[in-house]
């Protein structure tokens, strides 16, 4: 069942998370084309190897993406994939990009995702949609109708219902859920590249910082920052002439049934259990057999549940799991070695890539000062919206 | 800019049309027996297209809620701090809302809610808010 482990990430782009992005505008275009050469060279191939792209972030059209990006590149590709998954876009590319490969479709797909400030025209339009984040305000829409018109839009409300939810039925403990935030940030001050390098946090600065929505933390929301993240998928002979430790794309999963929280099946009970128990199951292998897992996390209450649900401790019991384990890149559960999103920055649609970039980073032996001992197999999951789109992935080096 | 209103659609005006009398009026399938929130051109159990607009007493529980300290986007700023609510009809189907006549530290998940029609000044519109029974 699932992905024959065939396909591997060969090479690895970013863009440094910035805060106040200081320095050139460039479009996604342009920067999509700069992370696709940045990830060919680390692997040691070319521009001319490129024979499948995969797009999301191109922010100069709303359709044919795909096409738009190869024509600017030069490439005549043999796959072009969009991918619209939300934060999940970058494992959701990955294991199509995989699936592809060993279908004979394709050898060397490069899935790009950048998300950096672009150019404005001298007339830029309107910025009055922006405050709907990733709720669709067209006519029609559900959640246009039902959902924003109450003020329920854009994810911190919808992650802080979430979060009153899981309390109700399990209880909950803020300590817990803070000290998710500063072991992430304490791995972030081993990363040079993190947007908090230099700046540890305690549980007290994360329970001292303002609520933004009740029960949230504004230490327990993701910092938005500009960035980037690229892979080279490429089949088994291509990995073989590659530089870097190939990552096998062993296993993959993927689950949604819903945009909106409002109408998800179980609130607290997350797509990702389906997702995951595919992954493993098609890599054969089980949870004990995991050096380090690389959760999304745009919200402390995002972790705990995939903890949870993706099967590394039983249902109601993460709060102590979070409690009785080090989630340090030093520690005997290594989670977001490179900070997470919390601490490493989320690059919009980007952002869910770097936990793939990281995953590859680690078991190819080249993550920086934050580098595991040991690091042979890694889970890592995406969520896009709010525990909507959720894909998982295990990757393994031989 | 405006706060955002609904725009009803030729599917979901029954439902609104139900608020502006003060009457909850959901659809529910004949083949299934499916009830259905949001309003839908098709069952979303079955794919049915036979469905009958029922009038309900429109309570439920509270399946969860936040209060939000900061505006969820600018044009809220006026009801921080605001009481979204999740809550699940005694059909079964569950709807977004805000909750009215209540403090923050009295909102409790799993507490019973009744409707609260809340026609929208200067607009054809009748918002459905809560209120504990």
């Amino acid at each position: 069942m699932g992905l024959r482990g065939d396909a591997a990430i060969v090479g690895v782009a970013e863009i440094k998370p910035e805060r106040k992005p200081v320095g050139e505008q460039l479009f996604s275009i342009e920067r999509w084309a700069e992370l696709a050469r940045t990830a060919l060279n680390d692997a040691g191939l070319t521009a001319r190897d490129i024979d499948g792209v995969s797009v999301a972030g191109i922010r100069e059209t709303s359709m044919f993406a795909p096409s738009t990006v190869a024509e600017y590149i030069g490439a005549e590709v043999n796959l072009a994939d969009y991918v619209d998954l939300g934060g999940a876009t970058g494992t959701g590319m990955i294991w199509r990009a995989a699936a592809a490969i060993e279908a004979g479709m394709a050898d060397v797909v490069v899935c790009a995702i950048p998300s950096t400030p672009i150019p404005q025209p001298p007339n830029p339009p309107s910025m009055a949609g922006r405050f709907f984040g990733a709720s669709s305000a067209a006519f029609g829409s559900p959640q246009a109708e039902f959902d924003i018109p109450y003020g329920n839009l854009a994810q911190n409300c919808g992650y802080a219902m979430v979060a009153n939810r899981y309390a109700a039925e399990f209880g909950y403990d803020e300590a817990a859920l803070a000290k998710i935030a500063v072991d992430q940030r304490t791995n972030a001050c081993a990363n040079p590249n993190a947007a908090f390098f230099g700046q540890p946090i305690t549980v007290e600065d994360v329970l001292n910082s303002p609520v933004i929505a009740d029960p949230l933390h504004l230490l327990e929301i993701v910092m938005p920052v500009s960035g980037g993240g690229a892979v080279v998928v490429a089949s088994k002979e291509i990995a073989k002439r590659t530089k870097n430790r190939p990552v096998w794309i062993t296993g993959a999963g993927e689950r949604l049934a819903s945009k909106t929280p409002t109408y998800m099946p179980d609130l607290v009970r997350t797509p990702i259990k389906y997702a995951a128990d595919r992954a493993f199951d098609g890599a054969g292998i089980t949870r004990s057999d995991i050096d380090m897992v690389s959760i999304y996390d745009c919200y402390t209450i995002t972790v705990l549940l995939s903890f949870e649900d993706a099967g590394f401790c039983g249902k109601g019991e993460g709060i102590d799991f979070v409690r009785e384990h080090d989630l340090t890149y030093k520690g005997d559960f290594p989670s977001n070695t490179h900070g997470g999103q919390l601490s490493y920055g989320q690059a919009g649609l980007a952002g869910g890539m770097s936990h793939c970039t990281e995953s590859a980073n680690q078991i190819m032996g080249k993550a920086g000062p934050h580098q595991m001992d040991k690091c042979d197999t890694v889970f890592v999951s995406g969520n896009g919206g709010i525990l909507s789109e959720q894909v998982a992935l295990v990757l393994q080096g031989d | 800019m405006d706060k955002p209103l609904p725009v009803p659609t030729p599917t979901t005006q029954p439902f609104w049309d139900g608020l502006a009398e003060g009457q909850v009026r959901i659809q529910q399938c004949d083949d299934c027996n499916h009830w259905i929130f949001y309003p839908r051109h098709l069952c979303s159990n079955c794919l049915s297209s036979e469905l009958s607009w029922k009038d309900i007493t429109g309570e439920g529980t509270l399946y969860t809620f936040t209060v939000a300290w900061r505006p969820t986007a600018p044009m809220f700023a006026d009801e921080v701090p605001q009481k979204l609510a999740v809550v699940e009809l005694d059909e079964g189907p569950r709807l977004t809302s805000t909750l009215v006549n209540i403090e923050p530290e009295d909102i409790a998940v799993g507490m019973r809610v009744k409707p609260v029609f809340e026609a929208v000044d200067d607009a054809d519109i009748t918002m459905l808010r809560y209120e504990p029974t």
